[in-house]
């Protein structure tokens, strides 16, 4: 690989790793035919992390990190100092058909700058991923960050190739993404969002390839003063009515060259995990947003205990769940229980009456589950109520949430 | 057939369980076969787990053993996921997974049909933790092996050098041939290699660590990426090494650039929080930010190369087929999609479909050539069969994909009245699937224009001979109040 080609994917990527995801699941399987390179597994592989514990799936870059937009959060914004760089379309089409052959990779994940316009832009982005599939026979994942802002008809050509388009909220208000991002428009976001959703739901009616691997979005954390509670209800409606396949969480990180109308700090990143699993609650533990606003405080979610927890704290008056009789929808709501647990349980119950020792081994978290479950021979002593002290018996013991 | 003939499990009596102990012997390795026989000789025999002593040979390693003796025992009726099981925890290292398999068929054949779903017993339990982790090592190997380019290879060959926990490489085998069809690659493995030359899958003896290639040249490059991907301020060594474990990293060429990225973590976050922020020394490209704004076409031209130099959005389709007609002209026309002589020639209606209707628009009273023509989906949507292109309906949704583009082209155009032919166009200009017979005549669109909505002119070559004088009638009738309407609209 030649030193210029290095120096251009040290910048780009480096310049895209902010994105939060970097998933390669949900396209159908498939596997090469003669001729051709690459498959896809349906939930995706990770290839290798960094010390920061975040998966490397897909060749995550930029096109380029020139850009006309001007958006506090991001590094990468017409008014920051970083360096800058342009790949041609040739040489992201090589370096992801390179490192896929040796295994580094299950695809591309290609995003950009605005560079002369948004339909420039989009028009080398899809070129990218055309090429990639024509001359190339190119079967692994694609990702390709959409540009709200191009014209709807550049869409409609990218969802083709791509196996998942995403378009990125950002922020989840009206007026931070008026303060923050000057050239984005809330509107034209939630438009280009509804436009691929609805060709993606109409595509899978006809069975025919429009962005199989659904759609996605990314809302940054702690750049604006939104709760937990807006962002999960934000969250809700982009499931509901948008059909997304997932939101992410992106805590807001320090960034080289940061802006003087956003302090840089430590990004939240416990807040953030806290959110993911808020929004898990949402995807599959059928909590409704209510639900999960009900298990926050002043709208924001407890940093020291999950909200599946809190919801449960909350609502004593309904635990303990008999894990021999309580039905599905109750048994999710019990702390520690995963969904998986909870299948094993009403599996095996039907064979067995459950004791506590068979429910430790259904669970890693026995100890959460503990308080608010009944078994064969487990009845949890003095009922919870009277127990002032669970919450401080079950929360995480204080970690430095600090960095170092 | 030296079977004995097998006592009822059910009923094996106290002999058969206080006999002596039967020693079965299997390869190393996940040796399936030899299982399989012995677990249907001995069940069949009713020889209950405990009487059965399960060793592992040692022959040097799979290969150059003797393949198991035919089985002649008759087999097991088990249920499914019992076989899946027994598939996956086969290949698990652990010496004592034979004799908790036999466990498993044991209970399973004694009465517990079911016992796979009781998670929650301990054996199944065990079980289920070992095709775990056959799983998370199956997982983890299909993540973590690294390729190297033979240097001059032609065809390009590859190499791979991993050690895997358990005896999975036949198992994993399959995942690379599926990905990398069209390359030669071998992967080594401390217990056997095995090999894709394009064609065939074939494995073979132990590889060695020295027997890959020692570099490549990508993995500086990768190693790159993998720097840069990395942000510090959310340093979280805990996760990385839950999901790549240490064992792993010697055979990863990126794993080197660890320690560094992590001892200047710390510097490199603080030094991003305390750095002031700074005046940006490029000045603000207003002109260009300003540009922007100007991208969408200000002309049915521009925008008619736009539509020409996209890629069809349905299958088929040689060329685009723009619309045809004067700007400002008092009546368009939306057919479906071009067909075959449209898409031949690049022009619309000048099919058969194309020419019954200029036929009809002339008794109509209405000049082809002060009409605008245009089709909702501008690509020949098609089916080659033999020599044949065969008509395809455009659906639903590829109609969605073309919607923008007439919108556009139907606002340049600025007509005062648009002809929606047959239910696609329909669909089209509404969004709405509406049944023709039912909305004939004049419609509300809901656009600048008023709206007509008629039958599609190949809907009256596709008529059974005597229903076609009389429908081409009502055709011509409906161009005419259409003429008139527009008469009337520019008025």
């Amino acid at each position: 690989m030649d030193e210029m080609l290095a120096k251009k994917l040290r910048i780009l990527a480096d310049a895209a790793k902010y994105d939060a995801s970097c998933s390669s699941s949900g396209a159908p399987k498939r596997s090469a035919a003669k001729g051709e390179l690459g498959s896809t597994t349906g939930a995706g592989i990770c290839h290798a992390y960094t010390p920061d514990g975040r998966c490397i799936s897909l060749l995550k870059i930029l096109l380029t990190n020139y850009c006309l937009f001007d958006c506090a959060y991001c590094v990468n914004r017409r008014s920051s100092n970083v360096q800058r760089a342009k790949f041609s379309v040739e040489e992201v089409v090589t370096l992801t058909v390179e490192f896929y052959k040796r295994n580094y990779i299950e695809g591309l994940f290609l995003s950009s700058g605005i560079i002369k316009s948004p339909d420039h832009t989009m028009e080398l982005l899809t070129r990218v991923a055309k090429s990639l599939r024509r001359d190339h026979g190119f079967r692994g994942y694609i990702h390709l960050k959409s540009i709200p802002e191009a014209s709807p008809w550049l869409i409609e050509e990218a969802g083709l190739y791509a196996d998942r388009l995403s378009i990125n909220v950002e922020l989840p208000t009206e007026a931070s993404l008026e303060r923050l991002a000057p050239e984005k428009d809330g509107a034209v976001i939630q438009h280009a969002i509804a436009q691929i959703g609805e060709r993606i739901t109409q595509a899978k009616a006809e069975k025919r390839r429009f962005s199989p691997a659904g759609q996605s979005t990314q809302v940054i954390v702690g750049a604006d003063a939104t709760t937990d509670e807006a962002l999960i209800r934000k969250s809700a409606l982009l499931y509901g009515s948008y059909n997304l396949k997932r939101v992410y969480y992106s805590a807001f990180s320090p960034i080289p060259d940061g802006s003087s109308i956003l302090p840089l700090k430590s990004p939240p990143l416990q807040r953030e995990h806290r959110l993911y699993q808020g929004d898990w609650l949402l995807r599959y533990y059928a909590f409704t947003p209510d639900d999960v606003a009900d298990a926050t405080e002043d709208g924001m979610l407890s940093l020291d205990i999950d909200p599946k927890l809190a919801w449960a704290l909350k609502h004593r008056a309904r635990f303990p769940v008999d894990v021999n009789a309580a039905d599905r929808e109750m048994l999710l709501r019990v702390p520690g229980l995963g969904a998986r647990a909870v299948d094993k349980i009403i599996r095996a119950r039907r064979h067995t009456r459950l004791r506590l020792d068979d429910v430790a081994r259904l669970t890693s978290a026995l100890k959460r589950a503990r308080p608010f479950l009944i078994a064969a021979d487990y009845h949890p002593a003095g009922g919870l109520t009277d127990r002032l002290d669970l919450r401080a018996r079950l929360a995480d013991p204080p970690q430095q949430l600090s960095l170092f | 057939m030296g079977a004995p003939t097998p006592a009822p499990p059910a009923s094996a009596g106290a002999g058969a369980r206080s006999g002596a102990l039967e020693a079965v012997y299997l390869s190393p390795g996940a040796d399936i076969d030899s299982f399989r026989a012995a677990a249907r000789r001995l069940a069949g025999r009713g020889v209950p787990p405990e009487r059965v002593l399960w060793s592992v040979g040692e022959a040097p390693g799979l290969f150059g053993m003797e393949p198991p003796a035919p089985a002649d025992d008759a087999p097991l009726n088990l249920p499914r996921g019992v076989a899946a099981i027994v598939a996956r925890v086969v290949l698990h290292s652990d010496s004592e997974r034979y004799a908790l398999l036999y466990d498993l068929i044991w209970r399973v054949l004694q009465g517990e049909r079911r016992l796979l779903e009781v998670s929650s017993d301990p054996l199944v339990h065990r079980l289920e933790r070992m095709a775990k982790a056959i799983a998370r090592d199956l997982h983890k190997m299909h993540a973590f092996l690294r390729f190297r380019r033979v240097e001059g290879s032609d065809p390009e060959r590859f190499v791979a050098w991993f050690e895997p926990d358990h005896h999975i490489l036949g198992a994993a085998a399959p995942f690379f041939v599926g990905r990398f069809r069209s390359l030669h690659w071998t992967i080594l493995t401390p217990e056997a290699s095995a090999s894709w030359d394009g064609d065939t899958l074939t494995f073979g003896p132990p590889g060695r660590r020295e027997d890959a290639p020692a570099q490549d040249g990508f993995e500086a490059g990768w190693r790159d990426y993998y720097e840069s991907t990395f942000n510090p301020a959310r340093t979280n060594l805990t996760a990385m090494r839950a999901e790549m474990p240490k064992k792993y990293w010697r055979n990863m060429p990126e794993t080197a650039a660890i320690p560094g990225l992590v001892r200047q973590a710390a510097a490199r976050t603080g030094a991003m929080i305390e750095r002031e922020p700074q005046m940006p020394v490029k000045r603000n490209p207003a002109r260009a930010v300003a540009a922007m704004a100007d991208q969408a076409p200000d002309s049915l031209d521009a925008l008619n190369a736009i539509i020409k130099r996209s890629e069809p959005l349905v299958p088929g389709a040689t060329q685009a087929v723009l619309g045809e007609g004067p700007l400002g002209a008092s009546i368009a026309f939306v057919g479906e999609q071009p067909g075959d002589q449209e898409d031949r020639q690049g022009r619309p209606f000048v099919g058969p479909a194309g020419q019954l209707l200029s036929r009809a628009m002339e008794e109509a009273g209405i000049a082809r050539g002060e009409a605008y023509l245009t089709n909702a989906v501008k690509h020949f949507k098609f089916e080659e069969r033999g020599k044949r292109r065969i008509h395809q309906k455009p659906t639903a949704g590829e109609v969605s994909h073309y919607r923008w583009w007439l919108d556009r082209e139907l606002d340049f155009v600025a007509p005062r009245l648009v002809v929606a032919l047959g239910a696609t166009a329909v669909l089209a200009l509404t969004g709405k699937q509406i049944p023709i017979t039912r909305a004939r005549g004049p419609a509300d669109f809901e656009k600048p224009y008023a709206g007509f909505i008629t039958v599609h002119p190949s809907y009256l070559l596709r008529l059974p001979d005597e229903a076609k004088a009389q429908a081409y009638a009502d055709f011509v009738a409906d161009l005419r109040r259409v003429h008139e309407l527009g008469l009337s609209l520019a008025a």
